[in-house]
């Protein structure tokens, strides 16, 4: 299968310190992809990296051309408190398709209607951001994402403070992204829910741990190395030898972290 | 006194009130709509800096050519560009948040600018500058206001959507295109050339009132931008016309009483409003059933 994103020796970080450190790898076109880790250990900046908010210490990370991506960043960076409706934040996933000045046509009015639809937020068009629980939320940008229609989805820990039953909802619509042959990468906590859904997962400790087919990326030998990464950096780590820009953090290496 | 006395006969009769009043008006259109973007933001202290940080252009071009439209004009431009620009570049790549780095170049600014007006002119004239003569609006000083309106109208219809995604969601602007740091940018212009026109009527410290006072009292009403907005320039015009028929009946100095009336607008919004006081009162005690 063609390579949909592409890692190669990629180093990702703040102040120096690598938050991604040297990964290498390739997301299939069409796969689905769980991003695992404890606090700290890089998922985030790896989702950063890849929609080019983050630019690499060192390496690359190259999207393959053509592909449209939707990203949905943690919930804290929205402004709950703007004076905007359900309707409104769905419709800024027409962006692409409009851009700056393209004017909404019936068309992208029934795509935000049915993406309300699908995530079971029909009767809330008009309700302000401000009135929605967190679960009704995070329904809301999944539909933004449905109406971006892309073909790279990216989302960060959107199972957070999340009902089962929504969690549920949402899954579905992962599986259902992932059936139309769209690559989608998500950042999740809950490991039982990855092996039950994500056939890949990336088990990341800064470095990459394993990488591979959920289950066995998710083997209690990984889990346990991951386990002892070390989330503090360290301040007196030698500059690291491949890229001069960044700090190795040895503490990880002795503790056997890839 | 009959209702046209009180209402029409102050406007009807005076070009200098009629000046004022198109003024007054011109800057309401334009500037409100900023002061929602300002407040929606959380910026609305920026106006404020802002302000402050066109006075040394201002100055520099009083210093050289006196009270003259122009090089005060010009000169406002440019020192609010330069504090809005470098506030912006320190903020994006350094540690420092944009209100620590406006914070420290507006105070840069202001005290260059008061240095400089104190180096040639009276208290009179560093009051002129300050605080802006409504009624004293001439041809050159309401073209510039015209001028400003009419970019300010069509930045704002051009910029509009990414101005909303970039206030309600910065982090998927930038994941759909590059246009939010441009946005911010022209954001930023729209105030100090907003304030810059401002100045001549209001002066440099009262102008951010029609900018802020108008847009805080809409968010009272309002819960859209677009109606937001709208409501802010409606409380504007408002408040511009009772403040200057307050400066007429009562020999009150045109400026302060307008920004006073958006003052009243605001304290009554703030209790009467749609979403003020009152309502969140009766909202906390009473419920539905669904």
């Amino acid at each position: 299968m063609p390579a949909c994103v592409t890692f190669e020796d990629l180093t990702l970080g703040y102040n120096s310190h690598p938050a991604v450190h040297h990964l290498n790898g390739v997301v299939q076109k069409g796969s689905l992809t769980a991003v695992v880790g404890a606090n700290g250990s890089g998922k985030s900046t790896l989702m950063k990296g890849i929609v080019g908010i983050l630019k690499p210490m060192s390496g690359h990370c190259s999207v393959a051309a053509g592909v449209k991506l939707a990203y949905l960043p943690q919930q804290s960076e929205l402004d709950r408190s703007f004076p905007a409706r359900v309707v409104d934040l769905v419709s800024l996933g027409l962006w692409p398709r409009r851009g700056l000045f393209g004017r909404y046509r019936k068309e992208d009015r029934l795509a935000v209607a049915e993406a309300l639809s699908a995530v079971g937020l029909e009767g809330f068009e008009k309700r302000s951001l401000d009135t929605l629980s967190g679960g009704q939320l995070q329904r809301a940008l999944f539909a933004r994402v449905l109406v971006q229609d892309a073909n790279l989805i990216l989302l960060d820990e959107p199972f957070n403070a999340v009902d089962t039953k929504t969690v549920a909802d949402l899954i579905e619509l992962i599986k259902r992204w992932h059936g139309e042959e769209r690559t989608v990468i998500v950042v999740v906590h809950d490991l039982d829910l990855v092996r039950e859904h994500f056939p890949d997962a990336l088990l990341l400790a800064r470095g990459p741990v394993a990488w591979g087919e959920a289950r066995k990326t998710l083997s209690s030998d990984n889990l346990l190395r991951a386990r002892q990464f070390h989330e503090a950096w360290d301040e007196d780590a030698p500059w690291c030898n491949t890229g001069n820009s960044h700090k190795h953090d040895h503490a990880n290496r002795q503790r056997g972290v890839a | 006194m009959s209702p046209h006395d009180w209402f029409i006969a102050p406007f009807a009769e005076f070009a200098f009130m009629q000046r004022a009043l198109l003024g007054a008006m011109l800057l309401s259109v334009s500037a409100c709509p900023v002061g929602v973007f300002l407040m929606l933001r959380r910026m609305s202290l920026t106006g404020d800096a802002m302000a402050h940080a066109i006075l040394p252009g201002a100055a520099v071009g009083f210093l050289l050519y006196g009270l003259a439209l122009v090089p005060m004009t010009l000169g406002g431009l440019f020192a609010g560009m330069v504090v809005a620009l470098a506030s912006g570049v320190v903020a994006r790549v350094t540690v420092q948040k944009e209100d620590a780095s406006l914070a420290a170049f507006y105070l840069i600014s202001l005290s260059l600018g008061v240095l400089m007006v104190s180096l040639r002119g009276s208290s009179v004239d560093l009051l002129h500058v300050l605080f802006g003569s409504a009624l004293a609006l001439n041809d050159d000083a309401l073209t510039l206001i015209l001028l400003v309106a009419v970019v300010t109208f069509c930045s704002l219809c051009v910029f509009w959507r990414a101005l909303v995604a970039e206030c309600l969601d910065p982090l998927f602007l930038r994941s759909v295109s590059r246009l939010g740091s441009v946005a911010h940018f022209v954001f930023l212009s729209l105030v100090v050339i907003n304030l810059v026109a401002g100045f001549q009527a209001l002066g440099t410290l009262l102008s951010v009132g029609l900018m802020i006072l108008p847009a805080a009292a809409a968010r009272f009403w309002a819960t859209r931008v677009t109606t937001m907005c709208a409501t802010a320039v409606g409380i504007g015009v408002s408040a511009s016309v009772s403040g200057l028929m307050l400066s007429y009946h009562a020999s009150l100095p045109a400026g302060p009483a307008i920004i006073l009336s958006a003052g009243v607008v605001y304290v009554l919004s703030l209790f009467v409003g749609s979403r003020g006081l009152l309502v969140s009162w009766f909202s906390a005690t009473t419920h539905r059933t669904a």
